[in-house]
């Protein structure tokens, strides 16, 4: 009788035989799915590290490459920058409840300034609109509102977007370090970084991330050229972003859009460690309150009552 | 090379059921590749998932295969604990089933992930792991150290079933004993993953890691149960009666446990009656006066449950063929409805922001999901039967192998 | 022997006396000391109530303030912001109408009247309904000093420092405004503080901020393509 051959890797080799096939069957109806040509850019884009690791010398390539990326894809000279945080700054944002009318331009232009899909849409900031009577009740909170003039008789308006928490439970939660607070208390995202796995946006509970399901876009004609590396640069689909206090502008010493905008000077921004700035005002002088404030999140965003 | 060949060899014989099996699984798989090709190309806005609803049904059904991964250990406790002889022989199916389990968990968080491409990205050294405080790179961690370690104690112990020899119990025994953790460790670091997130009250219970677990311990076993009944009437491979009750047994008490734990949740919000009801309102009844199109999800889990339990408590039921079948079918249909939608989607809902996404999954979701499925089941279909080739061969002795193995093997297809 | 007689007593009466002086002397002290606070705290109430009598008699004592010269500096008001020396605060140009200021420019010549009544010709298309009813245009407004405005005191401001106007009643308001709360903030969070007057907002005349269009609603997620 024909001996039995010694079987020892007959398991391995089989299976790993399959694995092998399916992967290269994966990645043969992968490949049609990549975009663009693979070439030597595309490999320096692959391998690009976490934005706090990367050298100076090569992040400003980086930052060169993406410019020249987003230059062509715009139609227009685009600079994308990195400035770092100043000394001696601590950011803190304030919301007066009692004269938000809950119009959106807020909303609107900071899609503007930050570069924000058009379709699919993303709106970092999200305006609730409450009954005077109930009070904050999220439950019965309604986003769609869409009469004919604000503000509706009886309903205040409380817009929410993210609240830089200094226990920030988005920055606990993200496996690759994609998110963190930098020192002047902005809570940035590493886009090129990001694997997309949305855990940031499940711990979130502000509801302040947004996904890029599809590949983002914003038509040329209102693209704002001025970005940063963590603030308002074109995001590529499949990751997460949100509110980054315009690091593009406050690090230059200007008030983010949403705070230039507002009709009615509800917002106010500025420096706690400032013992004259507004902010430190508000904090000393006014109700103050801050959104579900049991979690402890301790974040620098408060709401308060001006009037 | 050879042994390449021989395997191939015996894989690629079977029955007819056995070869129209495999064609059901292939086709599944070669469909589902094409919607994950639309879907890397258009964005995971094909699925229904959206920033009120981020995680649904890919990782509901990771969440479930983890419990099934981690049910492994419920055969090995006894088996090497105990040595109890009866199971010693069937914990191997438990192991490959948990290969399997974990292969198809990795690619549901493939699927899932925006950028699956940057995975590398959470290897330690290579890209940035945040541990210890991300219990996602925990659980990356423990999974794959799971399936490593599945993966070789499997491996060895068919390879030495091959080669005809005894198993070095120096080499499996402390890899099986540190396998049982590691199986708690799963599947409780995946229920800490949802439970730390205190953005998320339905989640945020200290209760979750034990609902995990016990319903954990009585799905896994239920696949297993129906497949050793398939076993031994397609093998002469022998599977004693004792051994499925016991394992039955067992289920009943997991799942007793699991229906206590069940009911405490309920108590605690029904009774407290805070602002933190409207989850588990959404899951059985509804919000704003609207009847929640998962409601009769979350009845029927609860259902299927409550008269699996029965079924299996009482001696008499979970002896007789017929309704401990239908047990297992319940068992599995409860838990996997418990761990995927009633788990996930009234966690979402209503969101952070007080807003309600009615969410059910798109077909490219649906699509996707079943070849992952079918990579499983096929993954399981061949390792099974290499398996109990080598150990048929193995029982039978040396002279009679080749005929015997061939022909068990095309009859276990 | 009593063993208290070697010590003095614990209040004797030397002592106790040169006490009583002392203290009645400290409390001559503070008495006077205090007699210059209660003064300040009633002139505030005195000032309030004499207002409404100030208005009727405005036009009076404007004509006998005619020569009196603006810009000399008030008491520092209590909670004063840093950002702030003195009282003059650097603003925005106030949002006059083309061609409206200086308001000299037609006034020059005209003889109107100091007493309440409606404007039928010039100025008829302004409302007027910011607070009592029976306002009107010179209790803010100065007829022989028709480019300048007035405060209740009499005292003539430029429509450039407009906000003491307003502070006048909107006192908690002009104390927001000047440590930056109130309002739009525009320009540097750090550094100078850029403000806008009051006007710029707030139409004097009818401050109440009308209702605005909203910009449109959110996308509902199911509709997200």
């Amino acid at each position: 009788m024909e001996k039995k051959p010694l079987k020892q890797d007959i398991e391995e080799p089989g299976r790993r035989a399959w694995l092998k096939g399916l992967s290269l069957a994966a990645a043969g109806l992968l490949l049609p799915g990549c975009e663009g040509k693979f070439n030597e850019t595309d490999l320096q884009a692959f391998f690009q590290k976490n934005f706090r690791e990367i050298p100076k010398e090569e992040l400003r390539k980086v930052l060169e490459r993406l410019g020249e990326e987003y230059s062509a894809q715009y139609g227009q000279p685009v600079s994308v920058k990195a400035t770092p945080p100043k000394e001696g700054v601590s950011f803190a944002y304030c919301l007066d409840l009692s004269r938000c009318i809950g119009c959106r331009r807020c909303v609107y232009a900071c899609v503007k300034e930050n570069n924000q899909s058009r379709t699919p849409q993303v709106h970092w900031i999200t305006v609730l609109e409450m009954d005077k009577e109930k009070g904050v009740d999220i439950e019965e909170s309604n986003i769609y509102y869409d009469p004919e003039t604000v503000p509706r008789p009886g309903k205040f308006y409380m817009p929410v977007a993210c609240h830089h928490c200094n226990k920030a439970p988005c920055v606990k939660v993200c496996p690759v370090k994609a998110t963190w607070q930098e020192q002047d208390g902005i809570v940035v995202i590493d886009y090129d970084w990001c694997i997309g796995c949305r855990c940031c946006m499940s711990a979130c509970p502000y509801g302040a991330r947004r996904f890029n399901w599809g590949k983002p876009h914003v038509p040329a004609e209102e693209f704002n050229p001025e970005t940063d590396y963590l603030g308002n640069r074109p995001r590529p689909k499949g990751v997460v972003e949100k509110c980054c206090f315009c690091v593009q502008r406050v690090r230059q010493g200007k008030y983010p859009m949403c705070v230039e905008v507002c009709p009615v000077g509800a917002r106010k921004f500025g420096n706690l460690l400032d013992p004259k700035s507004e902010v430190r005002y508000i904090l000393e002088n006014k109700r103050v309150f801050i959104f579900k404030e049991e979690l402890k999140t301790l974040p620098r965003f408060y709401y308060y009552f001006g009037i | 090379m050879q042994f390449a060949a021989g395997s191939l060899r015996i894989v690629a014989h079977g029955s007819g059921v056995y070869y129209a099996w495999l064609a059901f699984l292939v086709v599944l798989i070669l469909q589902g590749a094409a919607a994950y090709s639309d879907q890397f190309k258009a964005g995971l806005i094909l699925t229904n998932m959206r920033d009120s609803v981020s995680w649904a049904f890919y990782i509901g059904n990771f969440t479930f295969l983890v419990g099934v991964a981690a049910a492994a250990v419920m055969l090995v406790i006894p088996a090497y604990v105990y040595n109890w002889k009866p199971m010693k022989e069937v914990v191997i199916f438990g192991e490959l089933l948990a290969v399997c389990s974990i292969v198809m968990c990795l690619l549901f968080i493939f699927v899932d992930m925006g950028h699956p491409e940057r995975g590398w990205h959470l290897i330690p050294i290579l890209g940035v792991m945040n541990f210890p405080s991300s219990l996602m790179a925990w659980d990356a961690l423990v999974l794959n150290i799971y399936l490593l370690l599945n993966l070789t104690v499997v491996t060895y112990l068919i390879y030495c079933a091959f080669v005809r020899r005894e198993y070095n119990h120096q080499i499996v025994w402390p890899l099986v004993i540190f396998s049982i953790p590691m199986a708690i460790s799963i599947h409780t670091v995946t229920a800490f993953l949802y439970n730390g997130m205190a953005a998320r009250p339905y989640w945020n219970s200290a209760i979750l890691a034990p609902r995990f677990l016990a319903s954990a311990f009585c799905s896994g076993p239920a696949i297993l149960l129906i497949l050793f009944q398939i076993v031994r009437k397609m093998t002469r491979f022998e599977i004693k009666d004792e051994a499925l009750h016991k394992i039955a047994e067992l289920m009943a008490y997991a799942m007793g446990f699991n229906l206590f734990l069940t009911g405490a949740e309920i108590f605690k919000e029904y009774y407290s009656n805070t602002q933190h009801l409207v989850y588990i309102q959404y899951l059985f009844s509804g919000l704003h006066g609207q009847r929640s199109p998962i409601a009769v999800f979350g009845w029927g889990a609860l259902l299927l449950g409550i008269v699996s339990f029965l079924l299996f408590l009482l001696p008499a039921t979970r002896k007789n063929p017929l309704t401990m079948n239908a047990g297992c079918v319940m068992i599995y249909a409860s838990v996997y409805i418990e761990k995927g939608i009633a788990l996930i989607i009234p966690g979402y809902t209503p969101d952070t922001l007080g807003q309600v996404y009615e969410y059910v999954p798109s077909v490219t979701e649906v699509r996707i999901s079943m070849a992952i499925f079918g990579v499983g089941f096929l993954l399981f279909t061949l390792m099974v039967r290499v398996a109990i080739a080598a150990l048929f061969g193995k029982q039978e002795g040396a002279g009679e192998e080749l005929p015997d193995s061939a022909a068990a093997s095309e009859s276990a297809g | 022997m009593d063993k208290t007689r070697g010590k003095p007593p614990a209040f004797s009466l030397q002592p106790s006396a040169f006490s009583l002086i002392l203290c009645c002397g400290l409390v001559i002290i503070l008495a006077r000391s205090e007699e210059g606070q209660p003064q300040k705290k009633e002139s505030q109430p005195e000032k309030k109530e004499s207002q409404p009598e100030k208005k009727e008699s405005q036009p009076e004592k404007k004509e006998g303030q005619a020569g009196k010269k603006d810009g000399e500096p008030e008491a520092q008001s209590p909670a004063q912001s840093e950002a702030v020396p003195g009282d003059v605060i650097a603003v925005a140009p106030p949002p006059f109408s083309a061609g409206i200021f200086p308001c000299s420019g037609c006034h020059e010549d005209l003889e109107l009247s100091p007493i309440p009544h409606k404007m039928t010709k010039r100025h008829k298309e302004i409302v007027l309904n910011h607070g009592p009813t029976d306002r009107w245009c010179l209790d803010c407004h100065t007829l022989n000093n028709i480019d300048k405005l007035h405060l209740a005191s009499g005292k003539l401001i430029d429509f450039t420092e407009s906000y003491k106007l307003c502070g006048q009643c909107h006192g908690p308001t002009l104390r927001d405004w000047k440590a930056g709360e109130h309002g739009k903030r525009s320009g540097s969070w750090s550094g100078k503080k850029e403000y806008l007057l009051c006007a710029s907002c707030h139409n004097p005349h009818s401050p109440k901020f009308q209702p605005l269009k909203p910009l449109p609603p959110p996308v509902r997620p199911k509709d997200l393509r």
